[in-house]
């Protein structure tokens, strides 16, 4: 008798941590995004408030078209393209760059709105109280408009957070790639699929329900 | 003291104020009355700088507040400014809303500018609500807060923009009791109001405006006895 080569084996433990490294890797990949790309959409909301000629005519067509066009090209074309002008990134940092501009064109006009969201009045008031146009923004805009417009911003959070998937056609191996792996090796999609959703899931549910509850604290 | 020599101010097209001439002396309290859109309140903010002007100048202690030199955060300082809509920060206690501005821009530390903060709380009767938020504090309490947070700040001159115009009628009472509180202690005062009552009471001197024009500025004993402008006459006949 010939021993047959088995090309199919099945689900074990190490294949869970493997799940759970690339859950990490979803994470990390993430919260590198969400950061900087907040940091960048909240001085780009800023500039759309303040300059609004200028800024209607330069950044606003750019930030609408990350807005627009759907992001799986975007990471194709970027990953591509980019060496073409120089720039050699590996799946990782081309996901991030990809992703933290992608972060940046949302978060602009959520930040936007949460300028807006604080009353002229009450900016009145601050600058009658000799603050300066810096201590103003800092001291009453931020935390004020900022609790305006949290619950869309945890909205871009989770959004982009389920996005991420998407670097994985880049061929970083993140939750759906490593996921793919494995089904590709078990033959068991419905299984591994529950798992990685259930790790999606475990990454954005402490979120909610942490954001829930400083809405909670905000509006007593 | 306060100098005001032939301001104009326009909002576009509009004219607001059509050559406003008016000294405010230290310790003095003037009441500013008029139809709604004469200008009044364009006149207050011209007087901090948070409206420029378009021809004539403001002096205050003989800084000139329109002046590219002029240091308008600074000046601001001496002109606290109390509001029509009270304008609570709605994230800080009431404490914190007073002591804030001490802090970050007179760079006091936490602790003397907690310490005025309580001091000018209890003088406006709020000494009962420092850990409290504005959202549970009434109209009249929040203009109180809007007060103490102006006081704070140790001004010398203060603006008052229709402060009972947005309260409840029964709230009224307790803010103009703070505002004639700070009038016998001495303050100096603007105070923008449609309430004639206290014009008449407190004030030192009343002016009606009419139209951006000041038409007519006297004792209350002349404005609300004999006054000298048919238009102060109907205007004051239609308020009673």
């Amino acid at each position: 008798m010939q021993d047959s080569i088995s090309f199919f084996t099945g689900f074990g433990v190490n294949d869970l941590w493997f799940l759970g490294e690339a859950a990490l890797k979803t994470l990390w990949i993430s919260v590198l995004s969400i950061s900087i790309g907040t940091l960048l959409g909240t001085f780009f909301g800023w500039v759309l408030h303040e300059g609004k000629l200028a800024a209607t005519l330069t950044i606003a067509p750019v930030l609408d078209v990350f807005r627009s066009v759907p992001l799986i090209i975007q990471l194709v074309l970027f990953y591509n393209f980019a060496p073409i002008i120089g720039l050699n990134f590996d799946p990782f940092v081309s996901g991030v760059v990809i992703l933290t501009f992608y972060t940046a064109a949302l978060v602009a006009n959520v930040a936007r709105g949460g300028i807006e969201a604080v009353p002229p009045s009450m900016r009145r008031a601050s600058r009658s109280l000799g603050m300066s146009y810096w201590q103003d923004l800092f001291h009453v805009v931020l935390p004020i408009g900022g609790r305006a417009v949290f619950p869309a911003w945890i909205g871009v959070v989770l959004g982009v957070m389920k996005d991420s998937a998407l670097v994985s056609v880049l061929g970083y191996v993140e939750l759906l790639k490593a996921s793919q792996v494995l089904i590709t090796r078990t033959q068991e999609p419905l299984l591994i699929l529950a798992i990685a959703g259930a790790f999606y899931f475990a990454l954005s549910y402490p979120i909610s329900r942490y954001a829930h509850k400083f809405e909670q604290r905000w509006s007593k | 003291m306060i100098q005001v020599r032939d301001l104009h101010k326009h909002f576009g097209d509009l004219h607001v104020l059509k050559g406003i001439n008016l000294d405010v002396n230290k310790g003095e309290v003037l009441s500013v009355i008029g139809s709604s859109g004469s200008g009044k309140s364009t006149l207050l903010y011209c007087l901090n700088s948070l409206e420029q002007i378009q021809q004539g100048s403001v002096h205050v202690d003989g800084i000139d507040v329109h002046a590219k030199s002029t240091d308008v955060n600074k000046l601001r300082q001496k002109l606290g400014m109390v509001f029509q809509q009270w304008n609570s920060f709605p994230h800080l206690t009431v404490l914190e809303n007073v002591a804030l501005a001490p802090r970050i821009v007179k760079g006091k530390s936490k602790e003397e500018a907690i310490a005025m903060a309580e001091k000018q709380l209890k003088h406006v009767g709020l000494g009962d609500k420092f850990k409290h938020y504005p959202n549970s504090l009434s109209g009249g309490q929040q203009q109180r807060l809007a007060i103490a947070r102006a006081l704070a700040m140790e001004p010398e001159y203060m603006l008052f923009d229709e402060a009972t115009s947005a309260l409840d009628p029964e709230k009224v009472g307790e803010v103009l009791d703070t505002m004639r509180l700070l009038a016998e202690e001495g303050m100096t005062m603007i105070c923008v109001t449609h309430e004639m009552g206290f014009a008449k009471e407190v004030s030192d001197r009343v002016a009606y405006f009419h139209h951006g024009i000041m038409e007519e500025i006297g004792p209350p004993e002349q404005i609300f006895g004999a006054p000298q402008s048919e238009h102060t006459r109907k205007f004051l006949a239609n308020v009673r």
